[in-house]
């Protein structure tokens, strides 16, 4: 939905649980609209059908689950190399291997380390809620246009599986710069070229300072996160996406005990609010990092705070999603 | 003076990478003339494969994209997607289309994409320095079948158009070479028509040009071109297999 | 729910089959044309029929943090190993509702949560359609807990089925009916 309206209609994908609603409901939508629909023949097919279809110019987007954004790891790094934008949404399953169709948040680092190969960045954002998942999205298309880079939504099986009141209204589309590069036949202009292959002396040097300068911009521009109740906080707890909401509620049920907690969401995974975490940890000194997974996310915690500050992890492997109370008794343990 | 011999338009002036003998030059040249023909050069999106094609972008004056190993056909059918009015070809070789992209090649085949396809067939892997591909010949000494290609090690080599010409997404299906010059103008008038068809909407069109690698098959570039007509062109046997009529569609 | 801060849930648990998960949702859909803030959270197996389903709602006034729900207000057991499994999860002074039908009452072992034992299957029976013993146990629950009005639900309905399944609403909201007098009769 939040794709429809962002102008995208373009769709290629492969069928995987749990993110199966989304292909459905698009194989329904986009044709009336005048769209394309198209159920390729793996992943692999359509995150290159995306390639070329972003090379045009047009906005076009896919969505997969974990084994299937693996396999989509080539051309996104293709696309990254050449500069070209997309979305994808990646409603994480767990793994590795097959694993399961339970709710994870094990793609953390193949998300916000770029996933495939070289020495690249993709834009990672963070849905907690229904509403976000669309605004998000309608988001991912402007900023990926904007940076000429791909864009993933990282979900996971219980946001992908969840129905919650939603809002539809179009966002304000950013002021973005003309595809003055796409590719729409050579008339009256010099041939433009797409392509991340870089043979001569020095020129993949200068492409890949270039490529961190963009990075670099976004880590100054576009950082997004949610603090709650940070004002008094004591200890905050540092999670997001759906482990957000469930720390959210942990953080309630801690305050009607008299604890100071508050919360700390990134919503941009990359970039990463590394300076919003350094600022309050020079007040609060006692952080405690929830996880589905087994320790990603808690690394650039880590990395972010200041050197005093103790960071404390909980984490959950995919099988069963902890609910608040298992939250509450963590932070009871590490209270200070 | 007349001049009855010139570069197409659409090629730009450059003198081409391509190892002495080569027939990939000509597969650009057919192409080329081709666009120039139709006057669509303004609307024509080429996609790169990897392999000696991708320096495509290097020699045509038209818009390129490069796509990843393998993937040129489903890049190109991406682009067609998003832009019906374009004209998209793609030059992919033996180990893109029939190893490591062949599930791409057949869907897109399958999906009657409106592009064109130009396969080129040497059967061996020119870039990465002579290895076996998936249309080596039985026997064929390689870098990586340095005792013969044995089908009971390797398997047999794969007859590409023949599988494109079952596929009922398939609208021109031909097999062309380019070693002698009456062969040559047959390929001339296969490439031709691919874009032909593909200005007309008629679906997918696949023209496989057999080719020679001098260079990697350590042949001079005669007797390269005498082993086209004695090795490939009987296992690899040329002709039109299957040209779809307008009446067809209707 | 007459008052303006308010915090439900419930988790409703059943075969693959049973219509466990259009239970949760059209309690979510009718909380939410009430301007509620809601949230149905569905768990199923791999199977798409006969295996486990369970959904969690949680109906609230303010920002629904965690839509998992550790220990729910009520749960709605359809079959003996949901209650096996949400029986004991169940709040003390909660609402748990189990399907009579299925369920020997011998297996309920909470004494301190309000028990509502009724036999949807049976009553669907009787009154011709056994298909509708989900609307039956909506019906039920949504009469004993109030938490959503039952105009409200008949409008869901429209929403929660397929257009093609439109003609089966009257029916449908029969049964729901009935599922509410069998709770006043009570």
């Amino acid at each position: 939905m939040g794709a429809i309206d962002a102008g995208c209609l373009l769709f290629f994908g492969y069928p995987i649980t749990p993110q199966n609603e989304i292909p459905e409901y698009l194989s329904k939508h986009l044709p009336p609209l005048g769209g394309t629909f198209i159920q390729a023949e793996s992943e692999i097919a359509s995150i290159n059908l995306l390639l070329g279809a972003s090379a045009t110019g047009a906005r076009a987007m896919s969505s997969s689950s974990s084994p299937g954004i693996s396999l989509m790891q080539e051309g996104i790094s293709y696309m990254a190399g050449s500069e070209l934008p997309v979305v994808i949404v990646n409603i994480s399953r767990s793994g590795p291997g097959l694993g399961g169709i339970s709710a994870s948040q094990g793609d953390y680092f193949q998300a916000t380390r770029g996933g495939g190969h070289g020495d690249y960045r993709m834009i990672v954002l963070a849905p907690s809620t229904i509403q976000e998942m669309y605004d998000l999205t309608c988001l991912a298309f402007d900023l990926s246009d904007k940076y000429r880079n791909p864009a993933m939504i990282l979900g996971d099986a219980l946001i992908g599986q969840m129905k919650e009141p939603l809002i539809r209204q179009k966002p304000e589309k950013m002021d973005l710069p003309p595809k003055d590069w796409a590719l729409t036949g050579a008339r009256g202009r010099k041939p433009n070229r797409i392509k991340s292959l870089y043979l001569q002396e020095g020129e993949l040097t200068e492409h890949n300072w270039k490529l961190y300068q963009k990075y670099e911009r976004m880590k100054k521009e576009e950082v997004r996160f949610e603090t709650v109740n940070v004002e008094d906080a004591r200890f905050i707890i540092v999670a997001f996406g759906s482990m957000a909401r469930v720390s959210k509620s942990a953080m309630e049920l801690a305050r009607e005990e008299g604890m100071k907690v508050g919360l700390f969401r990134p919503i941009t995974l990359f970039p990463y609010p590394e300076k919003g975490l350094y600022d309050i940890s020079k007040q609060v000194k006692q952080f405690l990092t929830v996880e589905l997974n087994t320790g990603q996310m808690v690394e650039d915690v880590k990395l972010s705070v200041d050197r005093d500050a103790q960071v404390y992890f909980y984490g959950k492997p995919p099988g069963a999603l902890p609910p608040p109370e298992e939250i509450l008794e963590e932070i009871r343990k590490y209270y200070k | 003076m007349e001049l009855v011999f010139k570069r197409p338009e659409c090629l730009i002036d450059v003198p081409f990478h391509f190892c002495p003998g080569c027939h990939h030059g000509i597969a650009h040249r057919l192409v080329a003339e081709a666009i120039d023909h139709f006057k669509i050069r303004e609307k024509t999106i080429g996609v790169a494969s990897v392999g000696c094609s991708v320096f495509m972008y290097d020699y045509f004056n038209i818009d390129v994209v490069e796509a990843p190993h393998g993937r040129a056909s489903a890049v190109a059918s991406g682009v067609k997607r998003a832009r019906k009015d374009l004209i998209v070809f793609t030059i992919q070789g033996d180990g893109d289309l029939g190893a490591i992209g062949i599930a791409e090649g057949i869907h897109t085949a399958n999906r009657g994409e409106n592009i064109t396809l130009i396969f080129a067939n040497n059967g061996i892997y020119g870039m990465t320095g002579g290895q076996m591909a998936p249309t080596t010949l039985l026997g064929q000494k390689t870098t990586t079948s340095p005792y013969g290609r044995d089908f009971t090690y390797d398997g047999y080599p794969i007859r590409m158009a023949e599988m494109m010409a079952t596929l009922e997404g398939s609208a021109l299906v031909a097999r062309v070479a380019v070693n002698n010059a009456a062969n040559l103008m047959k390929a001339k008038k296969a490439v031709r028509k691919a874009f032909q068809m593909q200005t007309e909407e008629m679906g997918f069109s696949f023209v496989e040009i057999l080719m020679s690698c001098p260079t990697n098959w350590g042949l001079s570039s005669l007797e390269a071109n005498r082993r086209v007509e004695e090795e490939m062109i009987p296992y690899f046997p040329l002709g039109i297999l299957k040209e779809r009529k307008m009446a067809d569609y209707l | 729910m007459n008052s303006d801060r308010f915090y439900y849930d419930v988790i409703v648990a059943g075969f693959g089959g049973q219509g466990v998960l259009a239970i949760g949702n059209l309690l979510a859909y009718a909380a939410m044309k009430e301007g509620r803030q809601v949230t149905f959270l569905p768990t199923y197996g791999v199977e798409m029929r006969g295996g486990t389903a369970n959904c969690t709602v949680v109906i609230s006034s303010k920002e629904i943090g965690s839509p998992i729900v550790q220990r729910p207000h009520a749960a709605i057991s359809m079959n003996l190993p949901s209650l096996l499994k949400y029986g004991p999860r169940v709040l003390p002074k909660g609402l748990l509702m189990v399907n009579s039908s299925l369920i020997d009452l011998k297996e309920v072992s909470r004494n301190d949560v309000e028990l509502l034992a009724i036999p949807v299957n049976d009553i669907a029976i009787q009154n011709g359609n056994p298909k509708l013993a989900n609307m039956i146990a909506l019906g039920a629950f949504a009469e004993k807990t109030k938490w959503i009005g039952m105009p409200s639900l008949f409008e869901s309905l429209e929403k929660v089925f397929d257009e093609r399944h439109h003609g089966l609403i009257p029916s449908n909201i029969k049964a729901i009916e009935i599922g509410a007098k069998f709770v006043q009769s009570l």
